[in-house]
């Protein structure tokens, strides 16, 4: 499915570059359209939109966030924005430690790994937060295994590191209005699932990717 | 509008500083034709960087002056919250810190160029030694994290001091009623800004060219007796040859530029050695071989409330 930015997602694009001042750099990788899972730390709501509004227009026009379906669904405003403006993703979190067997878990989660395969379809990119909540910015939390599910999936699809400097202080977690501190947008090296490689071993490699794009402050 | 447009000494100073432009840039071409590849180089290219530069703010410099006082309010607005912004990124905050500091961003900050506007010295004299001065700590003991307390409230008090307390003196210049000098202030806000920034200059052109005894060595590397020395006799020299755009005389704006240059060098200073305490170069990209906005307005800071006051003191009745 192809179709241009809604005029309100390039408003809020524009605003969030305007808060936080990002500065990109491509340190591992240059843009392009080929076809990526951006991986970031998460710590504020604005990541998504700040990541997103990195990207170059035409890139982003296909780039869709992964985002959780029990926060996004929860009112009108939120569900016009993810379905129409953003063109997002939906996952429930949790799924598998709600399903009562381990197959009916096994069963969610292929099915959640599928929903995500399909939304990559032939020519989208994807965002995504592997720790699944957002954090304080101090530490990186643990990844969660759909990154290594959906890698294993589409092994054509380019996996692409991120790390959002700051974020947390202009929009933290149970904030509403944002500080206009200065944000580091660094992308890295895409990576790989290595032949054999177990799912907990990528996911730390992944996590390692992630934050040694950190610049300030403790890993 | 552009009322400043009929007044021929002001004329005179931006012709003067263009002519500047124009040589400055004849001179760095040249020196990038005789030394194509050696080590002075990169020291060429950043100067030749910081001249494109130059140009960009003196446009927009002069023509926010030309639209009045609201388009200079208006730019040393947006430089106080650019600079400011710079300086809360690096210095350390905490998450309790998050609502004091989107006070001081949105509400203090604007207040403080409001208060120039609307012409209301008592209050704009007072806003943020005293009112955010309480304000400040409070807000964040209100929030109930006592982690690194004071140094936080402090470090959040100095840089309201700093990029919005200080900076808004200088175009507070133009709210000056000096007798006999009705409608020229925006030369009095333009003369402090060239003096104070060709000090700037004049100083790391002297200690480029024969800089040896290292000042204070610690902060500022850069720093040198000679290009101390040199900087603001010159610049002392240009601003003394300026006095006829001022209310001055020829000593006293001798002694007036003379106090811009060394205030001037005291704002570079304390800001260099707050850049080597948090462990960076400097404070920001945004300028073009120059740093950060704060890393060009440092001087200013420090020159603009004493430049402000002395004139208040001396020439308002």
């Amino acid at each position: 499915m192809s179709r241009g930015i809604h005029p309100i997602g390039s408003l809020l694009a524009a605003l969030a570059r305007g808060i936080t001042g990002v500065q990109v750099q491509w340190a591992g990788c240059e843009p392009s359209e080929r076809q990526r899972i951006y991986f970031a730390n998460h710590t504020s709501h604005l990541d998504f939109v700040v990541l997103w509004s990195a990207l170059p227009s035409e890139i982003r026009a296909s780039t869709r966030p992964i985002a959780a379906k029990d926060y996004w669904e929860e009112t009108p405003v939120r569900r016009y924005l993810v379905e129409n403006v953003f063109n997002a993703v939906l996952v429930e979190r949790g799924a598998m430690a709600k399903a009562k067997s381990p197959d009916e878990a096994k069963f969610l989660g292929r099915s959640l790994i599928e929903d995500m395969a399909a939304a990559l379809g032939k020519r989208n990119s994807l965002i995504l937060f592997p720790e699944g909540t957002r954090g304080t910015g101090e530490k990186l939390g643990e990844f969660r295994g759909g990154l290594y599910f959906l890698a294993m999936r589409r092994p054509d699809v380019e996996l692409v590191p991120a790390y959002l400097e700051n974020m947390n202080r202009i929009l933290p977690k149970g904030e509403f209005l944002p500080v206009p501190m200065l944000s580091l947008l660094t992308f890295g090296k895409p990576i790989q699932v290595q032949p054999g490689e177990e799912k907990d071993a990528f996911l730390e490699r992944a996590r390692e990717a992630v934050s040694s794009l950190r610049r300030i402050g403790p890993a | 509008m552009l009322a400043a447009m009929h007044d021929p000494k002001l004329m005179w100073l931006f012709g003067g500083v263009l002519g500047l432009l124009v040589l400055s840039t004849f001179a760095g071409d040249i020196l990038k034709q005789r030394h194509p590849i050696d080590s002075s180089r990169s020291t060429i290219d950043n100067l030749n960087a910081r001249i494109r530069a130059w140009w960009k703010m003196c446009a927009i410099f002069a023509v926010s002056l030309l639209i009045g006082r609201i388009g200079t309010l208006v730019l040393f607005a947006v430089i106080s919250f650019l600079a400011l912004r710079e300086y809360m990124t690096l210095v350390p905050t905490r998450r309790g810190d998050h609502r004091t500091l989107f006070w001081s961003f949105f509400v203090i900050m604007p207040l403080q160029y409001y208060l120039v506007g609307i012409l209301w010295y008592g209050f704009f004299a007072i806003m943020i030694p005293v009112l955010a001065f309480i304000f400040v700590p409070t807000s964040i003991a209100i929030y109930g994290d006592t982690e690194h307390f004071l140094e936080r409230a402090a470090k959040i008090q100095f840089g309201l001091m700093v990029c919005a307390y200080c900076l808004s003196h200088a175009p507070a210049l133009l709210l000056l009623k000096i007798p006999g000098f009705e409608g020229h202030e925006p030369r009095l806000l333009l003369y402090l800004v060239i003096v104070d920034q060709m000090s700037d200059v004049l100083q790391y052109v002297w200690g480029k060219l024969i800089g040896k005894h290292k000042i204070a060595w610690r902060v500022s590397p850069n720093k040198t007796w000679e290009g101390f020395i040199g900087g603001t006799l010159t610049a002392t020299a240009l601003g003394t040859a300026l006095w006829w755009v001022t209310p001055f005389t020829r000593l006293e704006s001798a002694g007036m530029s003379f106090t811009i240059c060394i205030l001037g060098f005291c704002g570079g200073l304390v800001m260099s050695a707050i850049k080597r305490d948090i462990g960076i170069k400097d404070f920001g990209v945004a300028i073009e071989g120059h740093g950060g906005i704060l890393d060009r307005i440092d001087s200013l800071c420090f020159a603009a409330p004493i430049f402000f006051h002395l004139v208040r003191y001396y020439f308002v009745p």
